[in-house]
Parts: C-alpha cells; sequence; structure tokens
C-alpha cells in the first residue's frame, strides 16, 4: 500500500492522492451515492447520442430510485427499453428538451397524451443553448429554424442582411456524463463517436457527475477531452473493485 | 395526372425509383468534397459515388470520415453513425464533440448535404420534419444542416400517393427557407434559383428522364417552372 493520504472512503474502496497534493480532485463515488444527489424535480442534462457514450449505469439506477418530476435535457430519449428510454417509460420525466424522440415511440405516445411537455429544439441549437450557459454567454444568435415554427415568440435579428433567432441559454442542476477513461483530477477522455453531447453538458450544470468505463491515476494531459475543473463526481461503470479501483492503486505504485 | 401515375407503377419498381434518385444525387459531389447525408434515401448516394473522386462522409454525432458498416462478432459499439449504426471509420477519418459536429454544419463547412423532404417548393423552402396533428419525432441536426451546407440538394420520389411533393408554397412547418438548391426526383431534376433579374427566386428544368416529356412533368409538379435552354437528359 503506498504511504498516501485518504482521499474519499467509499463502499467501492479507497482512492488515495499524494497528502502534498493541493489541487482539486474530483471525488469517486458510488452510483448510488451520485443518484442520492438527485431529488424530485431536478433538472438532469444527460449525455449520449441514442444509446452511444450514454451513462447507462447511472441512468438504471436514477430510474430504479423512480425519482419523479425530472426536467430532462438530452439530445434524443433513446429506445424504449435502454438507458434514457427507462426514464420516459418510468413516467419520470415532466418535461424533455430534446431534438429527436423518434426512436422511442413512448415519448411521442405521452407526449400526443398531454402527459410530457416536449420542447423540440434543433440539435445544433440545443448544443450552442448549453455552451451558452457553460461558457458564461446570454444566448445565442443562430440562423436555424428562421421562418420556421421554431421561431414563434422568439426575437429575431437581422445583422448584415442575415435574419438569426436568439436562443437562451439552458442550465441544469444536475449534469450525467460518459467518459471513457477518467483520472482522480476529473479529466476525462473518450473513445470513438461517444464525446457528442457530453462534452458541452460538463459546462453547464451546477453539479456534474461523470459515469466512466475506466478509471486512471492520471490521464495523459494530451489525452484530455473534458478538463477535470467541470467535474464534481466520478463513478465507475463497473463498480467491481477489480475493475476500476486496481487501475488507480497500480498508477500510484 | 393518374394515367402517368399508372405507366409510372409499370414502368418504374419503388427500387428502381430510389436508384435512379441515388445515382443522379451522386453525381452532384466534387473529388475531396465534404457531404452530410440524411437518413433513408439519402443514404443509398453512397453506393454510387463515381470511382474517380474522392468524397468524406460527415455525421453529426461526431464522426468525419465515415466508413462501412461494421459487420461480424466484434463490433465496437462506440463507434456509431447519425441513424445508430455501427460503423467503421476511413483513412484521414476523426472523432469530435457535438458542438464541433455543428460548427462544421451550420458554419458553412460541409460542401453539401443531400436530404429527404416531404414537399419542397419553388422558393427553395424545404419541409420534411413535421406533419401537424402527426406524431413529430424532431428534427434533430437537419435544420441547421440545411442553412449551414454549402449546397442542399433535395431527393425525393417526385409524388406520394399520386399527390405532387414539389408545390408552390410548402403547407408543412418548414425546416429551413430559402435554402435548398437542387430537387432530384425519378421524372427530372430542378434547380432552384433567382430569375434574370435577381427578383424572385423560382425552379429551372434542367434534366428529364427520357421516360417522360416536359408536359408530363407539368402535369405532376405543382409549381411552374421555367425550361433550362440546356436541357439535357437525367444523367442516370
Amino acid at each position: 500500500m503506498p504511504d498516501e493520504g485518504v482521499c474519499a472512503k467509499i463502499n467501492i474502496g479507497i482512492f488515495y492522492i499524494k497528502k502534498d497534493f493541493k489541487a482539486k480532485v474530483a471525488k469517486l463515488i458510488s452510483i448510488k451515492e451520485a443518484i442520492n444527489l438527485i431529488k424530485d424535480s431536478s433538472t438532469v442534462m444527460i449525455g449520449g447520442f441514442l444509446s452511444c457514450g450514454t451513462p447507462d449505469k447511472l441512468i438504471d439506477e436514477l430510474a430504479c430510485r423512480g425519482t419523479k418530476n425530472l426536467t430532462v435535457i438530452s439530445n434524443d430519449t433513446s429506445f424504449p427499453d435502454v438507458d434514457k428510454g427507462k426514464l420516459i417509460v418510468n413516467k419520470q420525466v415532466k418535461k424533455l428538451i430534446a431534438s429527436h424522440i423518434g426512436t422511442n415511440p413512448e415519448t411521442g405516445r405521452q407526449m400526443s397524451a398531454g402527459e410530457l411537455e416536449v420542447e423540440l429544439t434543433p440539435m445544433g441549437s440545443l448544443m450552442e443553448r448549453i455552451r451558452a450557459k457553460g461558457a458564461g454567454l446570454g444566448g445565442v444568435l443562430t440562423p436555424t429554424g428562421v421562418g420556421t415554427t421554431i421561431a414563434d415568440g422568439k426575437k429575431v435579428y437581422e445583422l448584415d442582411n442575415k435574419k438569426y433567432l436568439f436562443e437562451k441559454p439552458i442550465s441544469a442542476d444536475f449534469a450525467l456524463i460518459y467518459g471513457t477513461k477518467a483520472d482522480k483530477f476529473g479529466n476525462i477522455s473518450y473513445f470513438g463517436t461517444t464525446r457528442n453531447c457530453n462534452t458541452v453538458m460538463a459546462t453547464a450544470a451546477d453539479v456534474v457527475i461523470v459515469q466512466a468505463d475506466e478509471i486512471v491515476d492520471c490521464l495523459d494531459p494530451n489525452e484530455v477531452v473534458v478538463p477535470g475543473i467541470f467535474v464534481d463526481y466520478i463513478v465507475a461503470r463497473d463498480e467491481s473493485p477489480a475493475k476500476s479501483l486496481n487501475k488507480v492503486l497500480e498508477a500510484e505504485k | 395526372m393518374i394515367a402517368q401515375e399508372g405507366i409510372m407503377a409499370e414502368a418504374l419498381s419503388k427500387e428502381k425509383i430510389r436508384e435512379i434518385i441515388a445515382k443522379r444525387a451522386a453525381k452532384e459531389f466534387k473529388d475531396g468534397d465534404v457531404v452530410t447525408l440524411g437518413i433513408g434515401l439519402p443514404t443509398e448516394v453512397t453506393k454510387y459515388i463515381p470511382e474517380d473522386i474522392d468524397v468524406m462522409f460527415q455525421s453529426e454525432n461526431g464522426l468525419l470520415g465515415v466508413g462501412k458498416d461494421q459487420k461480424g462478432n466484434d463490433i465496437d459499439t462506440r463507434v456509431i453513425n447519425a441513424g445508430g449504426g455501427y460503423v467503421e471509420t476511413r483513412h484521414g477519418a476523426c472523432f469530435y464533440d457535438s458542438q464541433m459536429a455543428f460548427i462544421m454544419m451550420r458554419g458553412g463547412h460541409i460542401d453539401a448535404t443531400v436530404l429527404g423532404a416531404l414537399q419542397a417548393d419553388s422558393e427553395g423552402n424545404l419541409a420534411n420534419w413535421s406533419v401537424p396533428g402527426k406524431f413529430t419525432p424532431g428534427m434533430g441536426g437537419a435544420m441547421d444542416l440545411v442553412v449551414g451546407a454549402k449546397k442542399v440538394i433535395v431527393v425525393m420520389e417526385h409524388t406520394s400517393k399520386g399527390q405532387t411533393k414539389i408545390v408552390e408554397k410548402c403547407d408543412l412547418p418548414l425546416t429551413a427557407s430559402g435554402e435548398v438548391n437542387l430537387i432530384i426526383t425519378e421524372r427530372c431534376v430542378f434547380r432552384v434559383d433567382f430569375d434574370e433579374n435577381h427578383n424572385s427566386r423560382g425552379l429551372i428544368l434542367e434534366e428529364i428522364n427520357p421516360v417522360f416529356t416536359v408536359n408530363d412533368i407539368k402535369a405532376c409538379t405543382g409549381a411552374p417552372f421555367r425550361v433550362s435552354k440546356d436541357l439535357k437528359e437525367m444523367d442516370i
């Protein structure tokens, strides 16, 4: 065992940092502890494009817990029997802001029946609205949606003979995001097309929780896609110590 | 028009119609183009890219350089296209996040997009995301893509259930206003462009499937159009 201080002791093991290290460290917690933070009526951003790059175990726990009246901000509602789709099927969502719901018929059914409020937003505008919040901007001027029903009730500005819609920022209480690898500083790296909206959502919520496939001591700075300063909590997708923690301990040696 | 539909049904199967449209659309690309395709018929364009040009396909979920579908038992679920299919990457590919994807799409960095449509009109308006009273799956990235791509190519069957899909003014909710450059159907190709005085946009019949006459096209098109001086046979 290395001679180091204990950062956080949790039910899946012990996460070590060097005693003399003063930098902010994202807290490694269990999936259950993470979902405990989310109360009824919270606003939750959820990363992923369909099921790719989705924090599936965090969502499973949220679905299992039955937390109600959620406002969910996500690109889509996936499929009825997996990840984001389960929250819809369980009727845990009161309002949804998304760009596409076609892959989950239950979302459409609840919307038509008036059980679920759905705000359909062009995907690019959705991303920029989230980014605006994360970047401290008061909104976005976008040509997307000008001359369509998306512009209803929104201000249109004409600049240099081109029309733009004013879109407001979107914030959330929580962001549940995915990472392929995370280190104890909260830095995240990604494989393949799993980045999608995870990166921007990391910047725009009060509390950001990343579910990582693998947790390491320290990522190569060249690999980092989401800087750790945005991340508050890390959970391991596979909570068996053999998968998650040994790698951290190995790296420490 | 009804008689025309009858001839059409005998002459061209659904598969043949799709093949004609996809083949013709594939001829719109230049070597080195970056192209984003819609789902469905537009995806079939990839089958007919001429061998002497190299085109990179962009997918809004964060991949430039979409390759073949992944096959076999060892599928990596971490690499998908915008339709959710598991794909390979090609030589020169890169991954990025959704913000970067829409910087490309909205910011004018995509050379061409090919999209399906419910309706397209003589002013270059496109309706392809919503039918009032019916379930609307959402626009996804289509609205951003249509305002941002350098060239917007609409591919669709000329008619649906005997009704023309090319109209004077779309009555379905718009995806974007005045952004369409080209409409390709199994019967003809229309360019959407300004008239000689640059006053208003309109349709110009550029190519025609030799099975049809200009009068046939008039009979099955819900908008007035000019016939190009250089009217050609559709290159299929």
